[in-house]
């Protein structure tokens, strides 16, 4: 019997579907959407209000403010990754439909990023201007969150894939991921802060996009085998 | 020899084996590091820079190795028990994690306490290892916070041995780029071209320690894969024959 008899989607086409259920999914919720990026905002206001509204200081910890609210809104969003999907059964369909299941994490994935990553790459100007941050930077800027999110959300897919169906989840979630986040943070804001210097930037660019193809490739299978042994 | 290796998988014949070997781990150990404590704690000269201060890297090194060695041990046996489905090689990750856990810590701690009167400060955030040895301790936490959520064995087990490799995979990159943030520690001392740069007399009491430390380390983990064998294997008969008095095995 050929796939066409069966009525097989293509890889490509169920790839696609995957994301554009959980893209339209997160539309007619839009909360999901708002939520992290309102943490995003909140956590970067605590910090001027809890060291000083010295503007020397906010332009000097900038960088770092605006990487590690993005990191925690990230974090934030990512228990419910698998969640719905685990609480009404669709979790296992899709590891029981003949599409590979890496290829089924990669969209789920890049689905996640769609809806919180690229959405805080795009609002990440308005709170760096507050931190008196120059355009120049701000580029800079833009360039390592993207990135650094998309690392964070294929990174993050193992984690969530681990701990779907546990009761701790959120805490144990960050347990899991943030030590290994912390390359990603490390380099985003320490480019970020060279950028604000007026320093070489490239070097800190390209170690982001090198993590970043690193986890395109080798997490998708970790999540794979992930949700296999979750969902035994 | 494929024999031993499958013989060696059984737990019982493990447990039998493993109660033969702790002995000699044990008293090999205590050997190495008593020799190490008294000829590092007396005869070694006392560093010509740190005075008297440097000792505590007797401690301090084989802990620091054995941090990474324990993380090592506990990933290539994941590695094993996910490719060949072998039992216990999952109970020697489980029994990992905790020792190297501690070894961690101390590493941490005897630097924090060498760091006191050497950089002025108990730590150091400019300092790459003692950052890097601290997220170990983390992905160590992780490790086992997982495994402490996931109450059936089976999936505790092969989910803590993906997240073992998948830290594996990240622990060089974690090193480097910590690394790459800025430098205080002293350099490598033992593994570089032309020698070791230490004198024979601090030398040899150090690499007695690091021996040492690796015994009871190997001694450790054997006593607590047998508690785990033990625990794993309660429903089976050559438990109950071996803890229940004769006649109550039914």
């Amino acid at each position: 019997m050929s796939e066409k008899a069966l009525n097989m989607p293509s890889l490509s086409s169920g790839f696609l579907s995957v994301v554009r259920r959980d893209v339209l999914l997160a539309w007619k919720r839009p909360g999901d959407v708002l939520n992290p990026l309102f943490f995003f905002a909140m956590v970067s206001t605590l910090f001027p209000l809890a060291v000083g509204p010295s503007s020397e200081q906010l332009a000097f910890s900038g960088p770092g403010v605006v990487w590690v609210a993005a990191l925690l809104a990230a974090l934030l969003s990512l228990n419910s990754l698998f969640m719905s999907d685990f609480e009404d059964g669709s979790l296992d369909q899709l590891i029981l439909s003949p599409q590979p299941l890496p290829m089924t994490a990669l969209a789920k994935a890049l689905a996640h990023w769609l809806i919180t990553g690229l959405p805080l790459v795009l609002v990440s100007p308005l709170v760096a201007i507050t931190f008196q941050m120059p355009a120049q930077t701000i580029s800079v800027m833009m360039v390592t969150l993207t990135f650094g999110t998309v690392s964070l959300s294929l990174l993050g897919s193992i984690g969530a894939a681990l701990t779907v169906g546990l009761h701790r989840g959120t805490a144990l979630l960050s347990l899991l991921i943030l030590p290994l986040a912390m390359p990603i943070l490390i380099f985003g804001a320490r480019t970020v802060s060279l950028a604000a210097a007026d320093d070489a930037v490239s070097a800190g660019v390209y170690f982001l996009a090198a993590y970043c193809m690193l986890t395109l490739t080798l997490a998708p299978f970790a999540t794979a085998a992930a949700l296999r042994i979750s969902n035994e | 020899m494929w024999t031993f290796f499958h013989k060696l998988a059984s737990p019982p014949h493990f447990y039998d084996l493993a109660a033969k070997f702790i002995p000699w781990f044990a008293v090999i150990g205590a050997a190495c590091v008593a020799y190490g404590t008294i000829a590092g704690l007396f005869f070694a000269p006392a560093d010509y820079q740190q005075g008297d201060a440097f000792r505590i890297i007797y401690v301090h090194v084989p802990s620091a190795y054995l941090s990474m060695m324990a993380y090592m041990v506990m990933a290539i046996s994941a590695a094993i028990g996910l490719i060949w489905r072998i039992k216990l090689s999952h109970a020697v990750a489980a029994a990992a994690a905790p020792l190297g856990a501690w070894f961690t810590f101390l590493a941490l701690m005897t630097g924090s306490i060498w760091g006191r009167p050497m950089w002025g400060t108990w730590w150091e955030w400019g300092d790459p290892r003692l950052t890097s040895e601290l997220l170990m301790l983390f992905l160590y936490f992780g490790y086992m916070a997982l495994r402490a959520a996931i109450d059936d064995t089976a999936k505790a087990d092969k989910a803590s041995a993906v997240l073992a490799l998948v830290g594996a995979v990240n622990i060089p990159i974690i090193h480097f780029s910590v690394e790459w943030w800025s430098s205080l520690h002293q350099g490598a001392t033992l593994v570089r071209e032309g020698g070791p740069a230490i004198q024979t007399g601090m030398l040899y009491p150090l690499l007695a320690m690091i021996f040492g430390f690796t015994f009871i380390f190997g001694a450790l983990i054997l006593g607590r894969v047998r508690t785990e064998v033990l625990f794993r294997e309660r429903r089976s008969k050559w438990v109950r024959k071996l803890v229940l008095p004769e006649g109550d095995q039914a």
